[in-house]
């Protein structure tokens, strides 16, 4: 088994493009490792990505942020203005495993990994985010959502790597939130995962709206129908259960060892409602 | 608190015993010195692997090994062949049963393979990367057979057969057909039906509970070696060493005296470590290999192919008058197994109506098998699941009768002279002071808000002794050593320290504890059943008592003294009457500095078969809250009071209430074992087997209830198993609490209180 | 392939190793450095008993390939006490009986010193959420928990 760690994105796609047997990017590793240590992969090529400065920055840009694939949850907690302006996004990433996971795991693993549950991914959709890929024919930015195809099945071509995400800049009085449920308070993965951002007016209307929700269907959902719901109410009782019932209406979960289908619809219905009602108390302090 | 009984620790009156005294090996602990199971590593060693069954139920109809023989820095590999057959013959495992038939199966799959993960053959390679390839090239052909993996339906009579020439034990007349049914227990007292008959109200229900693992942080290991004369030496993580030395001579036929095992430090056990698994393999594969092998389980192994507790299914039938006397009871139990039979169904029968007074009592156990690795013992095994069951409807009864539950339990507590249904009758017992202690706390009296409910259970286990050998050594400088034979999981050794110092008046710190190999002291039983610091502490009050002796002895012919002339007190030999103005008073120290020319080295044995072990009681009392929306449960606050006779080490033994409480609250609320529809469990690790984190529980306030066990020196009960006990029932009965709801099966998670909740209109916040 | 050659500081100490790419840093620390302190509970990150710090950031080492860490600073529990001195944490274990087995403690008194490094007075709580990546089944945490917030006390108190 190779392992390369390359400085450059060109030095990483390359290696990759040119893999002949099996080859895996090496972001964080708390997915990658236990799957080699459980024999579910045996890669012939790790490319580590880590030294690469673009997947382990913060910058601002175009008044919104660019965050590398490779920054860890642990320095994504730590960067104050980032936490002021997506803490649901923030929120997501951190509650991808313990505090020990959390200074290895990463976003752009998250979404790598290919999961329906992955925690960071509802709050990436739901934000509008933007994934940044480079590849043998250069760079391409891809909505988070259509990122991943189904479980462990994703959009990238040979050889292309997500080096980044793109949050976009924040209108005033806007926010987002994320919420999971897991039967424990810590270590779990997502049973059910809602991500919500929003925007109000100075009445406290919500004039924008996104909704996404994880580990209730194959993917992780952009619910349109969802964001409708509330567009335009100030999430009064009625809307709560708009929003509510669009949620639910949008899933196809399956039954397992984490949770029954039944379960699932109806939680994630409840946890969109509490996120989206984080969102706005977030949005008028804001 | 009862008073100390021991001799006071030297000349300044102090005790060592019942204060919260530094462990000995503590300080190996913190700084990662300290030996377990994996740390050990000899020169030369070989890396052994187990290929295990990908079926949970299949004919093994032949093995080929030789592609993996062939393999360059493959040393030796072992199948079925090289463990010879054992004869049907059952022996005490822990406070359960096992048989020789069937260990010798367990430890490699011989006719068929019994369940996901059951061993098949064992590789030991110079590299772990080696090792896993040979696995990968041992050709083994299966005949892939129907399984059966749920209680109820392993009973039916058209279920899949494990065994053949399994026809059930205690039924009459004699079944003619083999069943996955080992055996049938019960026990009678009075007459249930005139009981039922009396009483004004009957309370029935039925429960299912799942299969929980020990979860020891620390998974199985050994290392072994054996020489070309058949000499042997393993290093392995045990609760008894002296029962590996049994199993790894009686299965690879080697003389008892030709095995040593030295009992490293153990990472947790709780029942789990009280059987072999790896060690036999060790010693085939050293054997074959002439170098030593170390082998280690994976956490999915540890899941898949060590011994969780049973599943159960329990019907519970309890009539009572309606002034709250319990009047009858009845239970009938269905345990699971695993492979091969030994359940702990027959504690199970036993223990669930022991903490009652009552006339008429019935119950009947069921041991079946099924196709889930063979159970090993947990934490007072199978009395969580009886008693939790009782405690249930219990709680039902003093809601019914409009009976505080405490004052019904207080009713028709057992107490000293109570026969218990399972036979003996009660000496000294603390139950009652326990639900006293409860009813005392703020706790209890503490007011609660809309979806928080509080939940009150008691519970039993009978502890036990048993074989038990120590030996005390004066050295030159007046230290003392102290070697136990019972490897220390939680503190044995403080406790143990202590009761030394405090018999022989030297000070706490001048005690040094170790844990002897087999070859160094007589047979010990192994550390289970709560007996390693009873029994310890026994057997040392005895090697005391030796060495006192001696010294006593020792001084008559330093003094030119009668016997009658000097005694032991105090720490010391003192001279009596005229001899008391002639000498001055001989400590231990003083004796350590004069022994060769008083006889030679000062040194004593305690080697007892311990009896009188003593019950021990608790009640626990939780608050929780349930969250109407999602069906999470969150535990707000909960308290433990439990009798421990003397609590040598109350520190320690506080350590084993919040263990054991917090253990029964991943039971109630999340453990399980998930099985798919293929019979192979689906979360063999600890992402999805969901053991309570820090952030799961709260602080576990306890009260140390101390009424002496009159048959042990310092009045000690065994403390480990019980707090296991009542956390079931009480979490169950403070949920009924919250919601109205009672729940009948186990674990309590959220999909299941969110369904429950749901079918009664009351998901809404 | 041939194996990696790493070179890294251990405790204060240079160190120098030779491993293959799948081998964790875990692997490493045990197999070949002999820093048996840090512990192999599940090899998935799920029970923190490997528990060490790397470049001042807590990880569980058997989530970290040997191979990454070429020129970066590990510090395990075999570096905790100073000379003759336990840490304060490891102190206040011992006093307050926060360990029955032993076998989880490395790795809470790695991630409860990494904790009272970034916070000196942490609630119960957040020393609870921090430390749940580290199983105990023998304690129920609650003494855990009392000898971090005690030793967090102490430490203030200077």
């Amino acid at each position: 088994m190779r392992y390369e760690a390359p400085d450059s994105l060109e030095g990483a796609v390359a290696l990759l493009a040119g893999a002949t047997g099996e080859a895996r990017v090496l972001a964080g590793g708390t997915d990658l490792l236990v799957q080699m240590r459980a024999d579910i992969l045996d890669p012939d090529l790790i490319v580590d990505i880590k030294k690469i400065p673009e997947t382990r920055s913060i910058t601002e840009e175009k008044g919104g942020w660019r965050i590398g694939a490779a920054v860890t949850g642990a320095e994504l907690k730590e960067h104050p203005r980032l936490k002021k302006a997506w803490p649901g996004v923030i929120e997501a990433a951190n509650l991808i495993g313990s505090t020990q996971v959390q200074g290895r795991a990463t976003m752009g693993g998250n979404l790598c990994n290919g999961s329906p549950a992955a925690d960071s991914v509802p709050a990436l959709i739901a934000a509008g985010a933007v994934a940044t890929l480079a590849g043998p024919n250069g760079k391409r930015d891809l909505p988070v959502e259509d990122v991943m195809l189904g479980p462990r099945k994703l959009a990238l071509r040979k050889g292309e790597i997500v080096a980044s995400f793109f949050l976009p800049p924040r209108s005033p009085r806007s926010s987002d939130a994320y919420l999971r449920f897991i039967p424990r308070t810590e270590m779990d993965i997502a049973v059910v995962g809602a991500g919500v951002s929003l925007t109000v007016d100075g009445a406290g209307v919500v004039t924008a709206a996104r909704v996404s929700l994880g580990a209730v269907a194959a993917r992780v959902l952009l619910v349109p129908e969802a964001a409708q719901a509330i567009i335009g109410s100030r999430l009064d009782k009625p809307a709560q259960d708009r929003l509510e019932a669009a949620a639910q209406a949008a899933c196809r979960p399956i039954d397992d060892k984490r949770g029954t289908v039944e379960f699932r619809i109806q939680v994630a219905g409840v946890l969109a409602r509490r996120a989206a009602l984080i969102a706005l108390d977030r949005a008028r302090e804001s | 608190m009862a008073e100390t009984n021991g001799s006071p620790n030297g000349t300044n009156g102090q005790h060592a015993v019942g204060t919260r005294t530094v462990r000995p090996d503590g300080m190996d602990k913190v700084t990662g010195r300290a030996r377990f199971g994996a740390d050990y590593n000899l020169p030369g060693q070989l890396i052994g692997r187990v290929l295990r069954s990908p079926h949970p139920h299949a004919r093994i109809v032949a093995i080929d090994a030789s592609r993996a023989e062939a393999l360059p820095g493959v040393k030796a590999v072992v199948t079925r062949d090289d463990f010879p057959d054992q004869p049907s013959e059952f022996i005490p495992a822990g406070e359960m049963m096992m048989n020789y038939k069937d260990v010798v199966r367990n430890v490699m799959a011989r006719e068929k393979a019994l369940y996901e993960g059951h061993a098949v053959a064992a590789v030991a390679a110079t590299t772990t990367a080696i090792a896993r390839k040979a696995l990968r090239l041992i050709d083994v052909k299966y005949e892939v057979l129907p399984h059966v993996i749920d209680v109820v339906q392993a009973m039916a009579p058209d279920a899949p057969l494990l065994h053949d020439d399994l026809f059930t034990v205690g039924m009459e007349p004699k079944p003619e057909k083999p069943s996955n049914i080992a055996k049938r227990v019960e026990i009678k007292v009075g007459d249930v039906e005139a009981g039922f008959a009396r009483a004004d109200i009957i309370v029935e229900r039925e429960f299912k509970t799942a299969p929980v693992h020990q979860g020891y942080i620390e998974p199985h290991a050994a290392l072994a070696t054996v020489a070309e004369d058949g000499t042997t030496e393993v290093w392995t993580t045990t609760q008894g060493h002296f029962i590996v030395r049994a199993h790894c001579a009686r299965l690879l036929g080697l003389d008892i005296g030709k095995v040593r095992v030295t009992a490293t430090e153990i990472g947790g056990g709780f029942g789990g470590k009280t059987v072999v698994y790896l060690e036999p393999l060790a010693i085939a594969l050293s054997k074959k290999a002439k170098r030593p092998v170390k082998m280690v389980m994976s956490r999915e192994e540890v899941f898949k192919a060590s011994g969780p507790t049973s599943g159960a299914t329990v019907r519970v039938k309890m009539g009572a008058t309606k002034d709250g006397k319990f009047v009858a009871g009845f239970a009938e139990l269905k345990y699971q197994a695993g492979a091969f039979q030994g359940s702990p169904v027959q504690p199970g029968t036993m223990c669930a109506y022991a903490p009652y007074d009552i006339d008429n009592v019935h119950v009947i156990g069921y041991d079946v098998v099924s196709n889930r690795p063979k159970v090993a013992a947990y934490r007072a095994p199978g009395a969580p699941i009886s008693e939790y069951a009782v405690e249930s409807v219990v709680d039902e009864i003093a809601k019914k009768l409009g009976i505080d539950p405490i004052q019904l339990r207080m009713m028709n507590a057992a107490r000293e002279g109570t026969k218990a249904a399972y036979g003996p009758k009660f000496g000294p017992i603390g139950l009652e002071e326990t639900l006293n202690s409860i009813k005392k706390t703020e706790h209890w009296n503490t007011p609660l808000r809309k979806w928080q409910g509080r939940g009150v259970a008691s519970g039993f286990w009978f502890n036990i002794g048993g074989e038990t050998c120590v030996a005390l050594t004066v050295n030159e400088d007046g230290t003392v050593s102290l070697m136990a034979g019972t490897p220390d999981i939680g503190g044995l050794r403080a406790s143990l320290a202590a009761v030394a110092a405090d018999e022989l008046g030297v000070p706490y710190d001048k005690v040094r504890p170790i844990i002897g190999d087999t070859g160094s002291l007589g047979f010990n039983f192994l550390t289970g059943g709560s007996r390693s610091a009873f029994s310890g502490s026994m057997a040392i009050v005895e090697a005391a008592k030796n060495i006192k002796a001696d010294l006593i002895a020792r001084a008559c012919k330093l003094w030119e003294a009668k016997p009658d002339q000097v005694e032991w007190k105090d720490g010391a030999v003192r001279p009596l009457g005229a001899l008391a103005e002639k000498v001055k008073p001989m400590t231990v120290a003083d004796f350590a500095k004069v022994a060769g020319k008083t006889g030679g080295p000062i040194a004593g044995l305690g080697r007892i078969n311990a009896q009188g072990a003593g019950p021990s009681f608790g009640t626990h009392l939780v608050d929780l809250e349930v969250d109407p929306e999602t069906g999470r449960v969150t535990i707000l606050r909960y308290t433990v009071a439990q009798d421990a006779g003397k609590a040598l080490h109350p520190a320690y033994v506080e350590g084993q209430y919040q263990g054991g409480a917090v253990q029964g609250i991943g039971w109630a609320l999340n453990e399980e074992y998930v099985y798919g529809d293929d019979g192979k469990l689906q979360n063999a690790g600890f992402l999805d087997y969901r053991m309570p984190v820090a952030s799961d529980v709260p602080m576990i306030d306890t009260v140390l209830v101390e009424v002496a066990n009159p048959r042990h020196p310092y009045g000690v009960r065994g403390v480990g198993e019980t707090p296991i006990v009542p956390p079931l029932g009480a979490i169950a009965n403070a949920m009924e609490n919250a919601t109205g709801i009672r729940f009948t099966e186990l674990p309590m998670s959220p999909p299941k209180v969110l369904k429950a909740l749901k079918d009664k209109g009351l998901n809404k916040v | 392939m041939a194996k990696h050659h790493v070179e890294a500081i251990v405790n204060g100490d240079p160190v120098e190793f030779l491993c293959e790419t799948e081998e964790t840093l875990l692997d490493v620390l045990r197999d070949t450095l002999n820093l048996t302190g840090s512990k192999e509970g599940c090899a998935s990150g799920d029970c923190g008993a490997c528990s060490v710090m790397l470049d001042g950031r807590l990880v569980c080492s058997c989530l970290v390939l040997g191979a990454e860490v070429g020129g970066r600073k590990i510090d395990t529990i075999e570096g905790m006490a100073t000379g003759e001195t336990l840490h304060p944490l490891q102190q206040q274990f011992l006093e307050h009986a926060a360990l029955q087995c032993g076998i989880c403690t490395p790795g809470f008194l790695v991630a409860a010193k990494a904790l009272l490094e970034r916070n000196s007075n942490p609630t119960e709580t957040e020393v609870r959420y921090w430390l749940a990546g580290n199983l105990c089944r023998c304690t129920g945490y609650d003494k855990i928990v009392t000898a971090v917030m005690d030793t967090a006390a102490a430490m203030r108190k200077g």
